[in-house]
C-alpha cells in the first residue's frame, strides 16, 4: 500500500489518515479508529446498525467507500459524549430506557442527532420518518421514539 | 429436622463460592449461569443480591456467564430466569449476609440481633461499629455448601427490588460500546466461514487462487472436510474473499427441496413421533355443537440484528473463547465434545450480544471460532458470521399446524377439547439426538441416534407449549405429531409453541362465544376460575374501551386475547385495535401483565413491550422461506419485520402482586398479542385468516373470497 493512497478525514473532530481506500468505511472505523460503536449488522443497507454522520449527514458506512470521506468530517457515537458527560441525546436514551439489546441504538442516535440539527421539535411522525430506515428487533421502537422527544426538550 | 430444600440452581451449585465473593476494594461480586440476551436480567439479578446485602447496587457486580468464577445453569431461557437464578442468588445472599453477621457480633461482642447493616456497615444502636463485610468475610469458609436456612427480607422492607432501576449496560450502549464485538485483543485475526449449503452437501472442488485473487491481499484458507475458513490479519480481507467463495467451491449432494414443500400446510401426515398429552380419549362421543379452528404459522428466525460472532485463543493447551450464546456451561461441554479436547481446559466467557430471543449462531459461531484456533494456535481469533449466513444457517422456529376441535353443550360452554399439533422439534441443543453443532457436522461428526425430543412436560413442553387452554374447557386431549425431518434446522424460538397455540385456543374461544351468542370477553371470564387471570382479562378489556367495540365487518377491529406462558410464568392479557383494507394496519395494543412481584417494574414493562412488538411483527410479516438447498430469504428485504412506521403505540399496565412470587416475564406478551390480531383481523373482516404471516396477498384473498 502507497501511503499517497491513504485517506484522511476528521474523526469526531480529529485527523486521521488510514489506509485501503477501497474499502468500506465501517472496517476502517472499527479496526484502525477503535470507532467500535459503528456496527456491523447486514452490508446491504438495510438495517441501520452502521450509520454515521458524513458532514453532518447521516450514511450507512458498511457501503461508503473509505476515500469517499477524504477531507470530510465523520462523526460517530464515540464523539458525542463530553467531559461535561453524556450528549442530550445518550441522556434522553438513558432516562428513557429506551433500548433492550442495545445493538441498533448507535445507528439511532446517529440518525436523531442528524434529524435534531435539522428539525429542533420534530413530531412523532416526522421521528418515525426519519428512524424507518433502521431496525429495532427487540421491540423498543415506542422507547426509541419518546427519548428522541426526551432530547429534542433537553436540547432546546 | 429435615434441611430446607435448596433452590434448583443451588442444588446443582452448592458451594457458596461459585455465586458470591467479598473483595478487596469493598464491593461485592455476584456470579450466575444466566446471561444478558438484551433482556436486563443482569440488573434484576443485582437488585436481588444488593436488597438481601443491604448495599448499594454501586457496590456490587454480577459476573454473568464465566465457566471460572460461576455457577452452571445451563442456558438463559424460558422465562426462567428470575425464578432459578433469582431464588438462589436471594438463599445465597441471604446467607451470606446472616454468616457475616454472625461473625461480627462476634467480634463485637454483641448478639447478631443486636446489628443492623448499612451499604456492607455494621450498625450497633444505630452507630457506626467500624466493622464491615469485609473485615469479616475471610473468617468464613466460602467453600462450604449453601443451606438456605437463613430468613429472607420481608418483601414489605424492600428498598431496591420492586424500584424501576436503570440497566448499568444499556449505559455503556448508548456510549457505543458494551458488546462482544467491540473485544479488541492484539494480532487479532479475522475469519469468515464457506458454510455447506446444506448439511449432507459435500465439497468436491475449491478454487483457492481465485479466492486469493478476490480477496486481493494476504489471506489463509483453513480446509478442513467440508469446514472451510478465511482467515487474514485484516477484516475486510476476510470479508472479500468470504464474498468471492460462494462462487469457487463446487459442492455435491445439495439438498433440493422443492417450493412450498416446507409449508406449514404440509406438515400434517409427514413421518412423526406421537406424543399425547390430557385426558384419554374414551369412544362416546359427547352431544353437542362441534366447532372447529385452524392456526398455522411458518418457519420463523431470530432475526437478531448483529450475526453471530465469537472470539477463540488456543494457547498452552487451554481454549478461552467468548461466546454471546445463552449458557456457557453448557457451551463448554458442547465444545469439548466436538474439539475432543478436555472439558477443564476450556474457559468460556460471555459477553453481551445482539438481541438473542433463543438459540440462533452463537454456538455454531463460537465452535467455528474454536475449529479456527485449535488450527492456529497462540492468537485470538475472530469469528464474524455474514447477515446471510446467520439467516440461512441459524436453527430456526418450526412452522407449525394447530387445530382444535371442541363441542360446545346446551349452555354454549365447551366440553370435550381435542388439540391437534403438528410441530418439528423447538428444542435441538448440541448433543440431543439427531443434533450436531454446525462445524462439527462439517469436520464428519456423527449425530446421537434417536428420536427428536422436545422439553417434557414439567418444562413446559415444547410443540405444546401452552396448549392446555387456561379456561375450563372440560376433558382435554392434546395430540403431539413431532415432525421427525423438517425442511431445515428448527430449535429454541422466544416462546416455542406458545404462539400458534394461544392463537389457536383464543380463535376458538371468539368462534365459541359467537356460537354462545356471548360477549368474547364475559365468555372467557366465564370460563376462568382464577381470580389474578380475570382481573388480568377484566382489565386489559376496560383499557381498550371492550364495551364499545363495534360491529364486525367494517374494516376497523378489535381483538383480544389471554394467556399464561407455560401455565405457570406470568399472565398477560393483549388488545390489539386494527384497521384493514389491503394491509393489516395496527392501531393501537394495549397490555396488561401480573408478574408477581416485579423486580424492575420498568424493565418488565421493557420486556412486555418487547414481545408485543415481536408477536406482531411474527403475525403480520415474517416466514423463512425455504427452497433448494435451504432458507432463501438471507436479507431484511425478504424477510421483513415490523418497522417504526408499523409498530403502533402500546399502553402497558402491570399489576402489582408484591406478595407474590417473581414470575417470569420474557415471553408472556408474544402470543396474546398475535391472537389478539388475529381476532382482530377477524373482528374487522368478518371472516379470520387463519395462515400466518397475514400478508396482504391472504388479506386480498379473504375479501375477494366474501
Amino acid at each position: 500500500m502507497n501511503a499517497l493512497d491513504n485517506v484522511c478525514f476528521t474523526l469526531n473532530g480529529k485527523e486521521v489518515e488510514v489506509t485501503d481506500p477501497d474499502r468500506p468505511l465501517i472496517y476502517a472505523l472499527r479496526n484502525d479508529c477503535n470507532a467500535k460503536s459503528v456496527r456491523y449488522g447486514c452490508g446491504l443497507e438495510q438495517c441501520g446498525c452502521c450509520m454515521v454522520l458524513v458532514d453532518g449527514v447521516e450514511q450507512y458506512s458498511c457501503t461508503l467507500l473509505t476515500q469517499s470521506v477524504a477531507g470530510k468530517s465523520v462523526e460517530t457515537v464515540e464523539g458525542l459524549a463530553s467531559v461535561d458527560g453524556l450528549h442530550p441525546i445518550q441522556q434522553a436514551f438513558v432516562e428513557e430506557q429506551a433500548g433492550q439489546c442495545g445493538y441498533c441504538l448507535s445507528g439511532m442516535i446517529i440518525t436523531a442527532k442528524s434529524l435534531l440539527s435539522k428539525n429542533s421539535h420534530p413530531t412523532r411522525a416526522e421521528i418515525v420518518e426519519a428512524l424507518d430506515k433502521h431496525l429495532c428487533r427487540c421491540g423498543a421502537h415506542n422507547r426509541i421514539i419518546r427519548a428522541i422527544q426526551r432530547a429534542a426538550e433537553l436540547m432546546s | 429436622m429435615s434441611l430446607p430444600k435448596l433452590p434448583a440452581s443451588l442444588a446443582a451449585n452448592p458451594s457458596l463460592n461459585r455465586w458470591i465473593a467479598f473483595l478487596p476494594n469493598k464491593t461485592v461480586r455476584v456470579a450466575s449461569g444466566k446471561v444478558e440476551i438484551g433482556q436486563g436480567i443482569v440488573t434484576a439479578l443485582q437488585q436481588i443480591a444488593a436488597e438481601e446485602l443491604d448495599i448499594d447496587l454501586s457496590k456490587l457486580s454480577l459476573a454473568s456467564g464465566d465457566t471460572e468464577i460461576g455457577p452452571d445453569e445451563n442456558y438463559t431461557t424460558s422465562s426462567l430466569s428470575i425464578m432459578a437464578s433469582g431464588a438462589a442468588i436471594r438463599a445465597v445472599t441471604s446467607e451470606a449476609r446472616a454468616l457475616l453477621t454472625e461473625r461480627a457480633a462476634l467480634r463485637l461482642n454483641c448478639a447478631p440481633e443486636d446489628l443492623e447493616i448499612s451499604n456492607g456497615e455494621f450498625l450497633k444502636n444505630q452507630e457506626v461499629t467500624g466493622v464491615d463485610y469485609w473485615d469479616v468475610a475471610d473468617e468464613i469458609d466460602w467453600e462450604r455448601n449453601a443451606t438456605a436456612s437463613f430468613p429472607h427480607k420481608t418483601t414489605s422492607s424492600y428498598k431496591i427490588v420492586g424500584k424501576n432501576t436503570p440497566r448499568d449496560d444499556l449505559g455503556k450502549k448508548v456510549m457505543g460500546s458494551g458488546f462482544i464485538h467491540d473485544i479488541s485483543e492484539k494480532n487479532l485475526l479475522h475469519a469468515r466461514m464457506l458454510r455447506q449449503p446444506s448439511p449432507e452437501a459435500q465439497l468436491s472442488y475449491l478454487d483457492e487462487e481465485a479466492i486469493k485473487r478476490a480477496a486481493g491481499g494476504d489471506i489463509q484458507i483453513l480446509r478442513k472436510g467440508n469446514f472451510i475458513a478465511l482467515i487474514a490479519d485484516e477484516e475486510w480481507l476476510a470479508e472479500k474473499a468470504a464474498r468471492a467463495a460462494y462462487q469457487h467451491a463446487v459442492w455435491s449432494g445439495v439438498s433440493n427441496i422443492p417450493k412450498g414443500a416446507a409449508d406449514a400446510r404440509n406438515l400434517p401426515g409427514q413421518d412423526a413421533v406421537e406424543n399425547f398429552y390430557g385426558d384419554q380419549v374414551t369412544a362416546d362421543s359427547t352431544p353437542g355443537k362441534k366447532l372447529k379452528v385452524t392456526v398455522t404459522r411458518p418457519y420463523v428466525a431470530h432475526a437478531s440484528l448483529g450475526p453471530s460472532v465469537s472470539l477463540a485463543r488456543w494457547e498452552n493447551k487451554k481454549l478461552d473463547i467468548w461466546s454471546h450464546g445463552q449458557g456457557m456451561h453448557p457451551l463448554r461441554r458442547n465444545l469439548a465434545l466436538a474439539l475432543s479436547i478436555d472439558e477443564n481446559s476450556i474457559h468460556a466467557r460471555h459477553a453481551d450480544g445482539p438481541g438473542c430471543y433463543g438459540h440462533n449462531g452463537a454456538d455454531d459461531a463460537a465452535l467455528d471460532a474454536a475449529i479456527v484456533a485449535l488450527e492456529i494456535p497462540n492468537t485470538w481469533i475472530r469469528m464474524q458470521w455474514k447477515r446471510d449466513e446467520e439467516f440461512a444457517f441459524e436453527p430456526v422456529g418450526p412452522a407449525m399446524q394447530v387445530d382444535i376441535e371442541t363441542i360446545l353443550d346446551a349452555n354454549g360452554n365447551p366440553t370435550d377439547w381435542t388439540t391437534n399439533i403438528w410441530s418439528p422439534v423447538h428444542v435441538q441443543r448440541p448433543g440431543a439426538p439427531g443434533v450436531v453443532m454446525l462445524g462439527a457436522k462439517s469436520l464428519g461428526a456423527v449425530a446421537p441416534e434417536g428420536d427428536p425430543a422436545d422439553p417434557p412436560p414439567e418444562r413446559g413442553y415444547g410443540g405444546p407449549r401452552n396448549a392446555f387452554p387456561a379456561y375450563k374447557v372440560g376433558q382435554t386431549h392434546i395430540h403431539h405429531h413431532l415432525i421427525r425431518e423438517p425442511a431445515v434446522r428448527t430449535s429454541a424460538l422466544r416462546g416455542l409453541g406458545a404462539l400458534p397455540n394461544v392463537c389457536a385456543i383464543e380463535r376458538m374461544m371468539d368462534l365459541a362465544a359467537l356460537e354462545a351468542g356471548k360477549d368474547p370477553v364475559e365468555y372467557r371470564l366465564s370460563l376462568l376460575d382464577d381470580d389474578r387471570a380475570r382481573s388480568v382479562l377484566q382489565r386489559t378489556s376496560e383499557l381498550c374501551d371492550w364495551s364499545k367495540r363495534g360491529a364486525s365487518g367494517t374494516g376497523k377491529g378489535l381483538g383480544i386475547a389471554y394467556s399464561r406462558y407455560k401455565n405457570i410464568a406470568a399472565m398477560a392479557g393483549v388488545a390489539v385495535a386494527v384497521t384493514v383494507e389491503k394491509e393489516i394496519r395496527l392501531e393501537q395494543i394495549w397490555a396488561v401483565a401480573d408478574a408477581g412481584l416485579a423486580i424492575n417494574p420498568d424493565g418488565i414493562l421493557n420486556q412486555l413491550e418487547g414481545g408485543c412488538v415481536q408477536g406482531a411483527s411474527w403475525a403480520l410479516k415474517e416466514e423463512v422461506k425455504i427452497e433448494g438447498a435451504g432458507i432463501v430469504s438471507t436479507d431484511w428485504d425478504s424477510y421483513p419485520i415490523l418497522r417504526f412506521s408499523d409498530v403502533p403505540e402500546i399502553n402497558l399496565e402491570l399489576i402489582s402482586r408484591p406478595n407474590d412470587i417473581a414470575l417470569g416475564v420474557g415471553e408472556c406478551t408474544v402470543g396474546p398479542t398475535a391472537a389478539a390480531i388475529l381476532n382482530a383481523v377477524a373482528h374487522a373482516l368478518g371472516e379470520p385468516i387463519i395462515d400466518m404471516p397475514l400478508t396482504r396477498e391472504r388479506v386480498m384473498e379473504t375479501i375477494l373470497k366474501e
